[in-house]
């Protein structure tokens, strides 16, 4: 069956292969797709049938060598290609986002230390390999833009702006930490930056976002706050695109021009579950325009690429265009968790994503460029390492929260414990304030 | 049936008439201390006690409270009205104090709402605030809660308390922790509402009691309304209070009729209601069984007996201070409810009160409640998985003797 669709570019991503001898589970012949790095797309495959696809493919940069940045990110609805131009930010940006995409992986490696020494506990996520996506799109925000995440969730609450001493904190379980140790790696919160979550269910926080959108839109068509055009992004991963909040959401979004960005980071594995074994059809950003909304497919491992989508989904929202589905290819270097052993997984795979880590891409597009030094550069890493010895710092010295703390904040009313035997409220035994209480 | 209206309808003309709701005849004692203080109305709260003014620090009015006192100078007469239109005077009155309270639900708008709660409010508040959604209940639930975490104090209708059951991800996950998850950052104001209970052959899943399924849920209060009065000052306190609260209606209570004062009151989402005093045994019930249990109690005191009813309204946490009284009063319990008899309501309440007032009994506590089948359609059937009032009389023997 031939595929026929619009007119898409697509930057091919790797050698998508998956053999069966080299894996335990049985993969089925109809896995067994080849594909080479220039004609075929990033596609599952499907049975028995072979896709073919009229596509035009853009001029592509091998993974190692250009420097012309090409941004390709196409509507559905076919649009014109983007020429090519040298410079997409100015030194500030190109400086902020390096910091911020360093900041990322700084964190998240020693995350990893830390787990292995003990200092944290449970399921922690981390998101190496992924940061131009949280960068790309979160540094284009304002602080009143709401960001809900995943279990995978430490960068982007630091791109939102949340303190690292405040996440690390909290991965500790210290009572600085942004939630006061309640919530740990899988739910940041921060209420000053915008962060509402934090789910530890896959799918839990779309809903979330799409209310987040609908205040905004609330407060603009109700509460007459014209200026008000927050936006709201979603960020999940590919195995949340099967889920039906996912579904649920895009279509409510679509229906009411919600201003919210679904950000799919499409990494390829849910633990152990390969997108493509997972999907009937793979292109997840067809699924936006199901709904009546715009499917972006981007490259997730260059940040200036999901920089350019982002600013053009973000405008759409802001405009009150409505909702935009963004599908961003992109890999994580380590294991699902920290409990993961990640044997499933190709190493070529895996290489071929090393290989074009958004960070040193970055790196080399700003040197070649001419737009900063190698020496701003070092300056930046060696305060983010500065920054992130000090969170760790900060976290270990920090105390853990008292026993007085385990009552609280269940409910935000307190009176909601009941009244007592004795005819007061709960809330107002003085047990209760030590976490003692019965209730 | 009639009677026991006629009984209610007595005793609240009789409230109103003799009390005249002026603040400053009302003292506050230190326990409402933490609740609203406004002048503009009164916090209403059921006594324990059977005589007005008997503590000279509590507030003393009931629907069906006790004997009145002499009226002293008349207040307005108030009005009539059924149930559902006394909820949807509670929420529209909310929705005209305070701009961010807004409705979602399926059919809530256009349509008036399935049991026509909100009906009207579409045409006054426009179709933002009043929001038709798609058949997504775990989705729109969801929103509701970001919503609310963003500023918004959403409603969520449930068309039927079971349709909440698609929801059951949303409300447990994150309607209940995210406040303490959080940190105490967010807030989640939303009233998760809908009709539920067994009704007239509607079949097993239009029936579901789902208060027995949301009770272990920490972060939610959970309520039931029965009668005009309380479901109007039901409504209005659950959306006021900051905490999320799940609001129980029952299907065949709807059209309920009642006299409520013109006023405007608010109730206390904690506490339990005294529906009729009494010294001999204290009959323990919410939402429909109230009137099955009041059947009963008027063939009871035929009988020669005098049952205590207490609707104990809120399902999550229980009032145990005004259970407690009762029991240290009658020593015999009678919990009549129509949940499931296994893990529901009755089960909890009989574990809170042996727990608290162990001492206090005579006998061990009897709970009635619903059998644990799923709700036949065939009408015969359907009326033996329900508590009847002969079962709560003979149960109330058996208890006395």
């Amino acid at each position: 069956m031939a595929f026929v669709g619009a007119k898409i570019k697509i930057i091919q991503p790797l050698n998508l292969n998956v053999h069966a001898s080299t894996h335990p589970h049985s993969f089925t012949s109809n896995n067994n797709c080849k594909f080479t790095s220039l004609s075929s797309p990033f596609l599952g495959s499907t049975r028995t049938h072979t896709l073919t696809l009229t596509r035009s493919i853009s001029p592509r940069r091998s993974a190692a060598s250009s420097s012309t940045v090409v941004a390709v990110s196409d509507v559905v609805k076919e649009k014109k290609a983007k020429s090519t131009s040298n410079l997409l930010l100015t030194k500030e940006e190109g400086l902020e986002v390096y910091e911020d995409m360093y900041l990322g992986r700084a964190f998240e490696d020693m995350c990893a230390q830390m787990y292995y020494r003990g200092k944290m506990f449970g399921f922690v996520h981390l998101y190496n390999g992924q940061e131009a996506v949280s960068s790309g799109f979160i540094k284009l925000l304002k602080k009143e833009d709401s960001v809900v995440s995943t279990y995978r969730d430490h960068v982007h609450a630091l791109s939102k702006g949340v303190p690292a001493r405040a996440v690390m904190s909290e991965l500790f379980g210290k009572k600085t930490g942004c939630c006061r140790g309640q919530g740990g790696s899988m739910h940041m919160f921060s209420a000053e930056h915008n962060v509402l979550g934090g789910f530890a269910f896959i799918g839990e926080g779309i809903p979330v976002a799409t209310g987040a959108a609908f205040t905004s839109k609330y407060k603009r068509e109700v509460l007459k706050e014209a200026d008000c055009d927050h936006v709201t992004l979603a960020f999940f991963g590919d195995g949340t695109a099967n889920n039906g909040q996912f579904f649920e959401c895009l279509n409510m979004a679509a229906l009411w021009k919600l201003p919210i960005i679904f950000v799919v980071e499409n990494n390829l594995w849910a633990i152990g579950m390969s997108h493509l074994r997972a999907t009937s059809d793979p292109e997840i950003w067809k699924k936006g325009p199901a709904f009546g909304m715009p499917g972006v497919h981007v490259d997730g491992m260059d940040v200036l690429k999901v920089r350019e989508v982002a600013k053009e989904a973000i405008g759409r929202a802001r405009r009150g265009e409505g909702p935009t589905l963004v599908e961003c290819e992109t890999y994580r270097f380590r294991g699902h968790s920290l409990a993961d052993p990640d044997e499933l997984r190709d190493p070529a795979e895996k290489a071929h994503y090393a290989a074009r880590d958004p960070i040193t891409q970055l790196k080399k597009y700003l040197i070649e460029s001419k737009l900063v030094s190698e020496a701003d550069l070092k300056a930046i890493e060696k305060k983010i390492d500065e920054v992130v010895e000090d969170a760790v710092e900060f976290a270990d010295e920090s105390p853990a929260p008292s026993r007085s703390q385990l009552l609280e904040n269940v409910f935000a009313d307190p009176r909601g414990f009941g009244i007592g035997p004795d005819g007061k409220y709960r809330c107002e035994d003085p047990k209760f304030t030590e976490g003692t209480a019965q209730v | 049936m009639a009677s026991i209206f006629q009984v209610i309808g007595a005793a609240t003309a009789a409230v109103s008439s003799s009390t005249s709701f002026d603040t400053k005849k009302f003292q506050l004692c230190s326990r409402r201390s933490v609740s609203e203080r406004k002048s503009s109305f009164v916090v209403v709260k059921a006594s324990g006690s059977n005589r007005i003014g008997s503590r000279a620090d509590q507030l003393v009015t009931n629907a069906v409270a006790t004997k009145a006192d002499t009226p002293p100078a008349a207040s307005k007469p108030g009005h009539e009205l059924l149930l559902f239109e006394a909820l949807r005077e509670g929420l529209e009155e909310e929705m005209e104090r305070d701009a961010r309270v807004c409705v979602m639900g399926e059919d809530v708008g256009h349509y008036g709402g399935s049991y026509k709660v909100t009906k009207g409010l579409a045409d006054k508040y426009g179709d933002l605030r009043v929001l038709d959604t798609p058949i997504a209940e775990n989705s729109f639930t969801g929103m509701g809660i970001g919503a609310a975490m963003t500023g918004l104090r959403p409603i969520i209708e449930g068309m039927n308390m079971g349709f909440l059951l698609l929801a059951f991800n949303q409300i447990s996950n994150n309607c209940g922790m995210l406040h303490y998850t959080s940190g105490g950052q967010f807030k989640i104001p939303v009233v998760i509402r809908g009709p539920g209970g067994v009704g007239r052959q509607l079949g097993a899943e239009h029936s579901q009691r789902l208060e027995s399924y949301f009770q272990s849920i920490p972060g939610i209060q959970m309520v039931a309304c029965s009668t005009p009065y309380n479901a109007k000052g039901l409504m209005k306190a659950a959306i006021r209070s900051d905490n999320p609260v799940i609001l129980f209606e029952h299907v065949l209570l709807y059209n309920l009729k009642e006299r409520i004062p013109d006023e405007e009151y608010v109730l206390n989402l904690e506490e339990a209601e005294m529906v009729r005093p009494g010294e001999h045994v204290t009959i323990l019930t919410y939402s429909r069984m109230r009137y099955h249990v009041m059947q009963a109690a008027k063939t009871l005191v035929n009988k020669g007996y005098d049952p205590e009813v207490i609707d104990i309204r809120s399902l999550k946490p229980f009032d145990l201070y005004t259970i407690g009284n009762s029991i240290k009063k009658t020593h015999l319990v009678l919990i009549v409810e129509e949940c499931m008899r296994t893990g529901g309501i009755g089960a909890s309440l009989t574990a809170a009160i042996n727990e608290n007032f162990n001492d206090y009994l005579d006998a061990p506590i009897v709970c009635l409640s619903s059998q644990d089948v799923p709700t036949p359609y065939a009408g015969t059937l359907e009326e033996w998985t329900v508590v009847q009032p002969p079962q709560i009389v003979a149960a109330v023997e058996q208890l006395c003797r």
